[in-house]
């Protein structure tokens, strides 16, 4: 049953992404998708660490600074091929999640929170300060575009294509893990470490792994990112970003796979629309966090859900009368 | 009774937190195939026994031998793999899974498979879940939850939610099960079913039971053997007519239960 | 490394740690009557620093009145803030909360930034300019007032927690919400209470730094995380240690910028913070816990 109501989900997905660039011409929105689709890629890894195994990362972004910064740095200064660049940058992110992690997972709740955002402080500074190797908080600059065996993805929408892909790819694992037993140990873990314990489940490994994965989606993001700008400033991958992608998992809904997807797109261009209000941006950014998360403690998945639910019983109700 | 049979044996075991002393050189042993109650006032020592020996917390002295194996010092979960389950006095059913969900937890690994294989959905994946759901849906049905396999497991009432754990805990075909106060909160009849599952799982699974339990009708009912303990010490131990009839011991429930 | 500049930096170190010693013990108060950080603690040191700018400027009716009203709207905003978007969602998901203190975080800074706008500004020092010299070091007299303000606070609100009914009533909630509600300590009244004291002590916090460091519409963020990381140091739900792990995160910070390097300055703190939290996770003053199975 699960089954099946995730192959439809999956096939809708597939069929929405594949279609929006024919209903969404203008070239803005396009660039507006494929930042949504990047940022969908990390959150749905946090969104395994969060909602799933209930661990919780305020230093995330981090991980999409080391991979974005590793390969422009391999490729632009050194002349690496773009996808050795991205891949030796997924290889550092996931080892330093592996390092960083042996210590912090054995943290539990707010412990754990502060120990990954000092990690992600000390990165962002780190980025800012060492100006002869990042170019310090002006940025770094001339990064060239993705390519693979001679082809460039040159042309937005090629670039959508990929970054698309990319997020099926990173969905389709989650959603397998999700329902298998490694799925299982992580909400398991989730709920008692102990009772986790007492089945046999090695809870340290489980949770360090998905803390490796999830920096593995978080780096994949980060050197699409890198190599779509073709600029990278330390202020994208600070504390406001790694909180951004907390409240997008919490916002779209912790419990499922899609919540990261829908928070990330929702989070990436609503800004994008409230530009037009000009100085009032931020206020009303703040205020509609507020509000959905006091009327939608589900996320918007969970919102939607009920809301559909909601509706139906009201009809259901009428035609009782 | 000899002890070479035990299949768990703690011996001399002491806990201290602080300045409290919880258990001061407990001695006990579970004989296999056998359903072993450990029972005493408040405040005994029992659930700080049951955390030993699964691991939960470190003893301050003593040792842990499961299956003529020293555990004493190895990681709760190994001591799961090696065939030891507990459940917990205050529940503790996974929330954010169906019934169905809990119980294939308990068969992590037994129905072992890689990471990769689940990513790439092979044949050993779907062959690997296939049987796992089918050890799950019959341990749902040897505890009489079948019907209820696909609600959310927080959705099941509180005395189901018990037999859930049990379900759960017997799905990785463990050799010894170790029982928390598993009647706590249940009323006369389903504690008698429970008493009927217990005795099931010792029959007809050959699974061993150590069973921590207020419930003196249900203890006596089904233990073959049984160890009391007061004060963090071991104060008797001998089949249920021994115990019924042991001085000390109904002193100590006289003296502290209301 | 000479008497003078070491006690220089220890100097500086206390008059910033005296700031991050007040927000940490802002997020603790919040913390032990509702379990949830509130990230808005920030704000309101921002708050109290920008308004009694404004105030000063605007009224001018000098300094002092200024403060006072500062300090006196901050806390207002605590209370707004605690019952139009906290009391609502009593109950809820504590993460659910926290992610509603982040959008009160960015609203204020939202409101601050559109009316106060992005520039820089200076308050002046309370009394007195000219420089103290001891042992080869200066002293301004505001670190002096700064170090004096903060332990009247804390003075101050260890005689509200000891020897008061709202300040027992408080730390009986902060221990056992359920018993304090049942001998009828009116829970929501202490929530609300909890906001305005943090709110006030934040606000405090941020007037008497302003003088030294400066403020904006958006010092909040970086004192919010310091804040949090000083409770998280002095074991998080213990008042005094957190105000305690603020003044060791600003002597600390201090003497690194200054005998190692200052870009990495804001490094140091959180570097420190993660060593003790990887061999001393309960904090420095915190009690390990025992877990109940």
């Amino acid at each position: 049953m699960e089954g099946r109501k995730g192959v439809i989900s999956l096939a809708v997905f597939i069929l929405a992404a594949a279609g929006f660039p024919w209903i969404l011409t203008n070239e803005y929105y396009i660039s507006i998708l494929i930042l949504s689709g990047i940022t969908a890629i990390g959150v749905v890894g946090l969104n395994l660490l969060l909602g799933f195994a209930g661990q919780i990362s305020l230093g995330h972004a981090a991980f999409f600074g080391i991979s974005a910064y590793t390969s422009a740095i391999l490729t632009t200064n050194y002349g690496f091929p773009v996808l050795a660049g991205v891949i030796i940058g997924i290889i550092l992110s996931a080892l330093v999640a592996f390092l960083i992690g042996i210590p912090a997972l054995k943290l539990k709740a707010l412990s754990l929170a502060m120990a990954t955002l000092g990690f992600g402080l000390i990165v962002y500074i780190f980025l800012n300060e060492t100006i002869t190797l990042t170019g310090g908080p002006s940025g770094f600059v001339g990064i060239p575009r993705f390519n693979v065996l001679g082809y460039e993805f040159y042309s937005d929408l090629a670039y959508y294509y990929l970054v698309a892909g990319a997020l099926t790819l990173v969905i389709i694992i989650s959603l397998n893990l999700i329902n298998s037993r490694t799925g299982r140990a992580l909400k398991a873990i989730h709920s008692s470490e102990n009772a986790a314990r007492v089945m046999g489940i090695n809870v340290f490994r489980f949770k360090l792994f998905v803390f490796v994965l999830s920096a593995v989606f978080a780096a994949m993001a980060g050197g699409l990112y890198a190599h779509y700008l073709s600029f990278v400033a330390p202020s994208s991958f600070g504390f406001h970003a790694s909180l951004q992608l907390i409240v997008m998992a919490i916002l779209g809904g912790m419990s499922s796979v899609w919540g990261g997807v829908i928070g990330a797109l929702f989070l990436t261009s609503m800004p994008e629309f409230l530009r037009m209000y000009e100085e009032l941006e931020t206020i009303l950014y703040g205020l509609i966090l507020i509000l959905c998360m006091m009327f939608m403690p589900q996320g918007l998945v969970g919102g939607l859900s009920r809301l559909s639910g909601y509706i139906a019983d009201k009809l259901f109700k009428r035609r009782l009368k | 009774m000899s002890k070479n049979t035990a299949l768990l044996k703690c011996s001399d075991i002491y806990v201290r937190f602080g300045g409290v002393m919880a258990l001061s050189g407990v001695t006990f042993f579970a004989e296999k195939g056998a359903i072993t109650a450990l029972i005493g006032p408040n405040g005994a020592g029992k659930t700080t026994l049951l955390n030993v020996i699964t691991g939960m917390i470190p003893q301050s002295e003593g040792s842990i031998e499961f299956k003529s194996r020293d555990l004493s010092n190895v990681a709760a979960h190994i001591r799961s793999q090696e065939g030891m389950v507990r459940t917990f006095q205050n529940l503790e059913v996974f929330s954010h899974m169906s019934v169905l969900e809990n119980v294939m937890t308990g068969a992590h690994n037994r129905y072992n498979y890689s990471v990769l294989d689940s990513i790439f959905k092979t044949p050993r994946y779907f062959a690997r879940e296939t049987e796992c759901r089918d050890a799950a849906l019959e341990k749902l049905n040897f505890v009489g939850l079948e019907k209820e396999w696909s609600l959310p497991a927080l959705d099941l009432p509180y005395g189901k939610q018990r037999l859930l754990e049990l379900a759960r805990s017997i799905c990785g075909e463990p050799e010894l099960i170790l029982l928390d106060e598993p009647a706590a909160g249940l009323n006369s009849r389903e504690t008698k079913n429970l008493g009927e599952v217990i005795s099931a799982i010792r029959q007809d699974l050959g699974i061993t039971v150590v069973l921590v339990e207020h419930d003196m009708e249900l203890v006596m009912s089904i233990s073959d053997e049984i160890t009391v303990l007061n004060f963090g010490q071991v104060i008797a131990k001998g089949t249920p007519r021994d115990i019924q009839n042991n001085q000390e011991v109904v002193e100590a429930y006289l003296g502290s239960e209301d | 490394m000479d008497l003078g500049s070491a006690l220089q930096y220890l100097i500086s170190g206390l008059t910033v740690g005296s700031t991050y010693g007040l927000t940490a013990l802002g997020f603790t108060i919040i913390f032990n009557a509702t379990r949830v950080i509130n990230f808005a603690q920030g704000e309101f040191v921002m708050l109290g620093g920008m308004l009694a700018v404004f105030f000063a400027g605007f009224f001018n009716f000098g300094l002092f009145p200024a403060i006072v009203l500062a300090v006196a709207c901050t806390t207002l905003v605590g209370v707004c803030m605690e019952r139009v978007a906290i009391r609502p969602v009593q109950g809820a998901n504590v993460i659910n909360i926290i992610i509603i203190t982040i959008g009160v975080s960015i609203f204020i800074r939202g409101v601050v930034m559109i009316f106060l706008g992005k520039d820089t500004f200076a308050l002046p020092p309370f009394f007195g300019t000219e420089a103290l010299y001891f042992l080869g070091a200066t002293i301004i007299p505001q670190s002096i007032w700064i170090l004096l303000i903060t332990m009247l606070v804390l003075l101050g609100l260890r005689t509200f927690f000891n020897n008061t009914i709202f300040g027992k009533a408080m730390l009986a909630c902060s221990f056992e919400q359920k018993a304090a509600h049942l001998v009828g300590i009116s829970v929501d009244r202490m929530v609300m209470l909890s906001f305005a004291i943090s709110a006030m002590v934040g606000s405090i916090g941020g007037v008497i730094l302003a003088p030294v460091t400066l403020t904006s519409y958006d010092v909040g963020i970086m004192l919010g995380l310091k804040g949090f990381a000083s409770c998280i140091l002095g074991g998080l739900g213990n008042p005094f240690g957190a105000a305690a792990g603020g003044l060791i995160i600003g002597v600390l910070e201090s003497f690194g910028a200054g005998y190692v390097s200052s870009a990495f300055k804001d490094a140091f703190a959180f570097i420190i913070l993660l060593v003790i939290l990887f061999f001393k996770p309960s904090g420095i003053f915190g009690r390990a816990d025992i877990e109940r199975v």
